[in-house]
């Protein structure tokens, strides 16, 4: 990490970063500008977005020659997508660009489909930082949306059915924790049995509590945080005025998770014991302890992005209801480099895509659901390392005997 | 924090640093351990351990069953008589047709295809024909050092282009168009593995990572070809999310059972072949052996003189052949069309991981595994299961169970012989069963 540090100098001062935000800045508006922005820009001619997506193609091309791999390579996708979706939305009908490109519902949409990956990420973050990977996401997951549905029922009220979710997803973690760590397993192994476990037991419980009725109807759901006045806030007010609780709690513990993170001494313990175990066992830190408590952390976590998914969002469950929500918040981990924000900025960008998908559905039909590909292609394209690859902890995956 | 783990195994392993004793210090020390037994029987072929494994997995799925309010046995017994393999225990009489003649020779079992048993054991070798070639998938990356999660998607893709080829070129004669069904199916799935050999060889991308993002773009791409408005959507009514039928000159012969109600086809031998195959390539040719020495240590492969990256390509790229073929036989063989739910459903190329790691990545150990759980998913399908003895939609999820409690156990095999230990260490403050050797294998 530390070479990486010097190749790539942060933000303040490295101009070949600035100029590749540019060029994604740039392709993204190659695209704004063929839409019908309102009676003042009567542009809508292919050549604006053509000039403005080469200028952030060029860009793109600039900054990577100066090394800024990953920005630059993202600009130069940005300007080749904004010119092909500029283009095409210039021949597109107005009535349908208006129906896609309702841009208060799109990206409140984004948010509700990006909060479960940021919290299968987050979660991830925290195993994978302390060195075991966790390929079981999407059953712990799957297990949290089960169990919150359960205990909401049962209990009547959605914060019991929180905890249930997280206490079911801890516990889920708990045995791959025990398999991985104490037992030495292959961690990818016992992920994928976790996630097997997750569809067996809550499928199970499932019929065999609520049969072939499903989940009734009245479930307590946790309530979306109206914000008084919001409404008069123009469109950034209707986006955030009335998002769920728990996407909220996902802003909040994102901001927490990078503190305890890379601000706290855990959190140093945590990334020491997931580079490089033996160094960090001969100081003196627990390397179980340490990996029992953030696999345990992130299967709380990820069971708050299934919780999120069916008392937040859906208010049911269905069997395997994640379908797949799990590995794509393991994709925003791996394409946001194991860092918070970069995790979070990929579960928004995965989000938008899929939220983008389900809204191209109308114009486009079928078609769209190659959409929902996108996050996937660009985790491949990530971890190949063409655009600055994507580095996991060092010790990640390899169980450590103490000696 | 600076305390060292209370576990029980982190506890043990000091004191066997700071203690050391002389081996042949004390004559009980001779006395053979749980787990050098254990080590002597995984040295005799490795089947105890996974037997162990299965009947454990039985064992705690009977628990939950049990716990729910119903009766482990039967429900267990009832899952074996829907298998068919109770076909087996039924001798007598019969006559056997020789294949093109009018001949027919004595044979044990019945084959009469009005037997219920038959019907089902036809349905349970079926699967079992996909999960060996699934399972093979899995295996063969494995004895290079990979492991291959992508078996779904190599799977889909091998679905994709089989019906792609088996459902055009209506004017071609039977063997060829199924020869190139076949054949392109497999090049499909050797291709889309090879993308994760190819970027683990090049770039060093981990393959678990990549065959997971190939599996998720392979889901989108079948849910896209096979839904409305899809490549490969159905031409004659629109509306309907599923391919057209594989035209009757792509596809296997049956020879077993009446088609029109899924009956065993020549895939089955097929299936067979692959796990000759698998064996004589790995264990007798040079492909085999360099595919072994990268998987028991690529740094010693290299010094070697076996290029290492060319081993992964070529690795990935034959277990995604065996995936796509497993997929192309499946659509040629029974099922004929595939849709976009049936992309959602399909979980057979995620089983063969278990198939895999339950056979011990053996050709042996795949086929008997895969025969098992073959059996569990026929014998647990709405199909066959007796409503009144245990609700299929429950059992369906019983098999999840037992699938997942096999993978952690063959997963954490030293369990038995930490389970072991953990009772010695209970025990030694009474002064019982305390031996001055300490086991090896853990």
């Amino acid at each position: 990490m530390a070479a990486r540090a010097e190749e790539l100098p942060r933000w303040r001062g490295n101009p070949p970063r600035s100029v590749a935000v540019g060029g994604i800045v740039l392709g993204c508006l190659a695209f704004l500008l063929a839409l019908p922005l309102g009676h003042h820009i009567p542009t809508r001619q292919p050549w604006v977005p053509a000039a403005v997506g080469i200028l952030a193609i060029a860009a793109g091309i600039w900054a990577v020659s100066r090394r800024a791999y990953r920005l630059g390579w993202l600009a130069v996708a940005a300007g080749v997508i904004g010119i092909g979706m500029g283009v095409l939305a210039t021949h597109a009908a107005v009535g349908n660009l208006h129906y896609v490109v309702s841009w208060t519902p799109l990206f409140t949409a984004m948010f509700v489909f990006a909060t479960p990956l940021t919290y299968a990420a987050l979660g991830g973050m925290f195993c994978e930082r302390s060195g075991v990977v966790n390929i079981g996401l999407e059953g712990m997951m799957l297990t949290g949306a089960f169990f919150a549905v359960l205990g909401a029922d049962k209990f009547g009220n959605w914060s019991l059915g929180i905890l249930c979710a997280i206490v079911a997803g801890g516990l889920m973690a708990l045995i791959h924790a025990f398999v991985s760590i104490q037992l030495r397993a292959d961690q990818i192994v016992s992920g994928t049995a976790i996630n097997f476990l997750a569809l067996g037991v809550t499928g199970y419980f499932f019929i065999q509590v609520y049969g072939a009725n499903g989940t009734p109807g009245s479930i307590s759901q946790v309530p979306d945080v109206n914000i008084p006045g919001a409404d008069h806030l123009g469109a950034f007010g209707q986006i955030f005025g009335h998002l769920n609780l728990l996407i909220w709690v996902s802003f909040l513990l994102l901001f927490v998770s990078y503190v305890v993170m890379f601000r706290t001494p855990i959190g140093l313990r945590i990334r020491s014991v997931g580079e490089h175990p033996r160094a960090a066992d001969t100081v003196g830190i627990s390397v179980y302890g340490i990996r029992y408590g953030a696999t345990i952390v992130s299967g709380m976590l990820a069971a708050l992005g299934g919780a999120y998914l069916s008392i937040g969002f859906v208010g049911s469950f269905n069997e395997n209801m994640t379908a797949g929500r799990g590995f794509i918040g393991l994709a925003a981990l791996i394409f946001g480099n194991w860092r918070p924000f970069g995790a979070f900025a990929a579960a928004l960008l995965f989000g938008f895509s899929q939220a983008l998908a389900f809204r191209l559905a109308q114009p486009w039909g079928n078609s769209a659901v190659l959409f929902q590909a996108l996050p996937y292609v660009l985790t491949l394209v990530a971890v190949a390392g063409v655009i600055g690859r994507s580095t996991p902890p060092a010790a990640s995956g390899r169980p450590y005997r103490k000696q | 924090m600076t305390e060292p783990p209370a576990g029980p195994e982190g506890g043990g392993d000091r004191e066997a640093v700071t203690a050391p004793e002389p081996l042949s210090s004390d004559p009980t020390a001779y006395a053979p351990t749980v787990a050098e037994r254990l080590a002597t029987y995984q040295r005799l072929g490795g089947v105890v351990t996974p037997v162990i494994t299965a009947l454990f997995a039985f064992f705690m799925g009977g628990l939950v069953v049990l716990a729910t309010g119903h009766n482990p046995l039967r429900v267990y017994k009832g899952i074996f008589s829907g298998t068919g393999l109770d076909w087996f225990f039924h001798f007598g009489n019969y006559h056997i047709d020789i294949p093109f003649t009018n001949h027919h020779v004595f044979f044990w079992w019945n084959t009469s295809i009005v037997s219920n048993s038959a019907y089902n054991l036809q349905q349970t070798l079926i699967l079992t024909t996909t999960l060996i070639l699934t399972g093979l998938a899995v295996a063969f990356a494995f004895r290079c050092g990979l492991f291959n999660i992508g078996g779904q998607g190599q799977y889909l893709i091998g679905i994709i282009t089989g019906l792609w080829v088996g459902t055009s070129f209506p004017h071609m004669s039977h063997v060829p168009h199924v020869l190139l069904t076949i054949v392109v199916a497999s090049l499909a799935g050797a291709l889309w593995a090879a993308i994760a050999g190819f970027l683990k060889a090049t770039t060093g991308a981990h393959e678990v990572i990549t065959t997971i993002m190939l599996n998720w773009i392979a889901y989108w791409i079948g849910s896209w070809a096979f839904g409305q408005g899809g490549a490969l959507q159905n031409s004659t009514n629109p509306a309907l999310p599923v391919s057209n039928d594989v035209v009757p000159s792509a596809r296997l012969w049956a020879f077993w059972g009446n088609p029109a109600l899924q009956a065993l086809h020549v895939g089955f031998f097929i299936a067979l072949a692959a796990l000759v195959a698998f064996w004589f390539t790995l264990n007798r040719t040079t492909l085999g052996y360099e595919v072994r020495a990268v998987g028991f240590n690529p740094e010693a492969a290299r010094y070697g003189g076996i290029s290492v990256s060319r081993n992964y390509v070529t690795a990935m790229a034959i277990s995604g052949m065996f995936a796509g073929l497993a997929g192309c036989l499946d659509m040629i063989g029974y099922q004929y069309r595939f849709g976009v739910l049936d992309v959602q459903t399909s979980q057979l190329g995620f089983i063969g991981i278990a198939v895999a790691l339950l056979g011990r990545n053996k050709a042996l150990g795949v086929g008997l595994s895969a025969l098992l759980f073959a059996s569990l998913l026929y014998g647990t399908s709405t199909r066959s299961l007796n409503p009144d003895v245990f609700p299929p939609t429950l059992a369906g999820n019983l098999t999840w169970m037992i699938q997942a409690l096999v993978l952690l156990f063959i997963g954490a095999d030293v369990l038995i012989i930490y389970v072991w230990q953990a009772r010695r260490k209970v025990l030694r403050p009474f002064g019982i069963g305390a031996s001055p050797r300490r086991a090896e294998g853990a």
